[in-house]
């Protein structure tokens, strides 16, 4: 599985973007989640403005087998949430990295344990 | 002391791999849930057609002068009335009319069935069997290790496998079986399935399993033919409203419980295990129905999971989902439910699911959800 360089990664299978000069960092989950959900056909996001906890649940996803909480990496406030994929719930499995992310938070603190590519792919293949 | 089961793996469980399938442990047997996305095998079977191997069903064979007298003792239905090759849908109750397992059993001939259980029951219903064939000329076996179950379901189903055999699928009806060769393999073919569509169910000597599989995938291509997991299967039957063993049959229900009275013979010859409870449900059902099975279809997008409360519109609890998945077919969440009787037409109005706190609008409508034209 492709876990893009540029990323962090948490143990619950969320992905993280580098913030911009805004402070803004975007939030979805990895190709591996994706994968182990199937068929996604229902997300819960956190509500813009709200403020979101580091490793607590924001959210959930539900696919055909089962629903999965959503967990925040970071805590900080949301300040866009992604409607297409609200709408259209199949790009969290078509492009989980892309136009399936879930939501974009101003970060203002994160934990020290998030990974880098190479280490959540070790963590997955364990 | 720990004990460490290891799952069985099915005679085709390289193939699978090969595949790339995504496995799951399902009553002890390693089965592909899905190979790709569940929706698309989903919707290859509603209009195409599916592939799926069912080797975790358990097989018993039953022979002898008086193999169907056992089954009539054994099981609810009128066994032994079956002709030679036909099959019937049918139930294993306990003395008390509760459910052990819900079976399929064809009649290869004069002295000879095959029943068909669920992997989870195999055992139970195995020891039934024997138990209650006892001092009757009849022997009762154990052939799940005898059998690989491949099943091609969807509308494309009898094109593809009329390309491998000689055999009459055209007078091959609904819920009839017989012996042919199907691509070389010596296979009972049987036009049977869990999906709500035409389908077939070949069974095979395990050692045939993967060349049989690899001739239906070829004969399949042109057609749209895809591998199929479990997940499909459950989303499947589940929109042509058959019932699972475990959600809306357990040894707590009996089949008039489940909507399914249908299927006890109380008119046939010589007594059957549960026959008095049985009578007793069947008054009950007439009388003061309980809870009574339903179907039920979302107005939003959560999804409804087996052991939800459904609600009524002053918010009490008027019964539980037994099963729910978002239907491929309706674009829509969907579930089955036992639902107090007073609620249960179609159409009432205020019925919702608890969904983790939230109480969702769900429609009740009839079964089935879909129905194949």
């Amino acid at each position: 599985m492709n876990n893009p360089q540029q990323l962090r990664y948490s143990k619950e299978h969320e992905w993280l973007s580098a913030a911009g000069e805004d402070g803004v960092s975007t939030v979805g989950i990895t190709e591996f989640a994706a994968n182990s959900l199937g068929d996604v056909v229902f997300v819960q996001l956190p509500e813009v403005g709200t403020t979101v906890a580091a490793g607590e649940t924001c959210g959930e996803l539900e696919s055909t087998k089962s629903v999965s909480d959503l967990y925040a990496p970071v805590t900080g406030e949301v300040t866009e949430i992604n409607e297409d994929v609200v709408n259209d719930p199949a790009l969290v499995n078509s492009a989980p990295f892309e136009g399936g992310w879930l939501f974009k938070v101003r970060v203002t603190d994160e934990p020290d344990q998030l990974l880098s590519a190479d280490e959540y792919t070790a963590f997955t293949e364990n | 002391m720990s004990h460490v089961s290891t799952p069985r793996r099915t005679a085709l469980d390289a193939v699978h791999r090969a595949l790339g399938a995504t496995m799951t442990d399902f009553a002890g047997w390693d089965m592909p849930l899905r190979y790709g996305s569940e929706r698309d095998e989903h919707t290859a079977v509603r209009t195409r057609a599916g592939l799926f191997d069912l080797s975790h069903m358990g097989e018993i064979t039953l022979t002898g002068p008086q193999a169907g007298a056992a089954l009539d003792r054994a099981l609810v239905g009128h066994l032994s009335a079956l002709a030679v090759g036909r099959a019937r849908y049918t139930m294993i109750c306990d003395a008390d009319g509760g459910i052990l397992d819900d079976l399929i059993v064809y009649r290869l001939g004069e002295q000879e069935f095959l029943v068909v259980a669920n992997a989870s029951n195999a055992q139970v219903v195995l020891d039934a069997l024997i138990e209650r064939a006892e001092g009757l000329d009849a022997a009762v076996r154990d052939d799940r290790e005898a059998y690989a179950l491949i099943a091609v379901q969807g509308p494309a189903s009898a094109a593809i496998l009329a390309g491998l055999t000689d055999a009459d699928l055209d007078g091959l009806k609904y819920y009839a079986g017989l012996p042919g060769t199907v691509a070389g393999v010596p296979a009972l073919i049987a036009r049977t399935g869990y999906t709500g569509e035409d389908g077939f169910e070949l069974f095979v000597s395990p050692g045939d399993a993967e060349r049989l599989w690899q001739a239906l995938t070829e004969a399949g291509a042109p057609a749209g033919l895809v591998p199929c997991g479990l997940s499909c299967r459950d989303t499947l039957r589940l929109e042509a409203g058959m019932p699972l063993y475990g959600h809306e049959l357990t040894r707590g229900t009996t089949p008039f419980d489940a909507g399914l009275g249908r299927v006890v013979k109380f008119d046939k010859p010589g007594d059957f295990v549960g026959r008095q409870a049985l009578e007793a449900a069947a008054r009950r059902a007439e009388t003061a129905p309980p809870r009574v099975l339903v179907g039920l279809v979302a107005a939003g997008r959560r999804v409804p999971r087996a052991g939800y409360a459904v609600v009524g519109a002053d918010g009490a609890v008027i019964g539980e989902v037994t099963s729910g998945a978002p239907s491929p077919t309706l674009g829509k969440p969907i579930a089955i439910a036992y639902v107090d009787a007073a609620h249960a037409a179609p159409g009432t109005a205020g019925v919702s699911v608890d969904i983790r706190g939230t109480h969702e609008p769900y429609e009740v409508v009839a079964l089935p959800f879909y129905k194949r034209r």
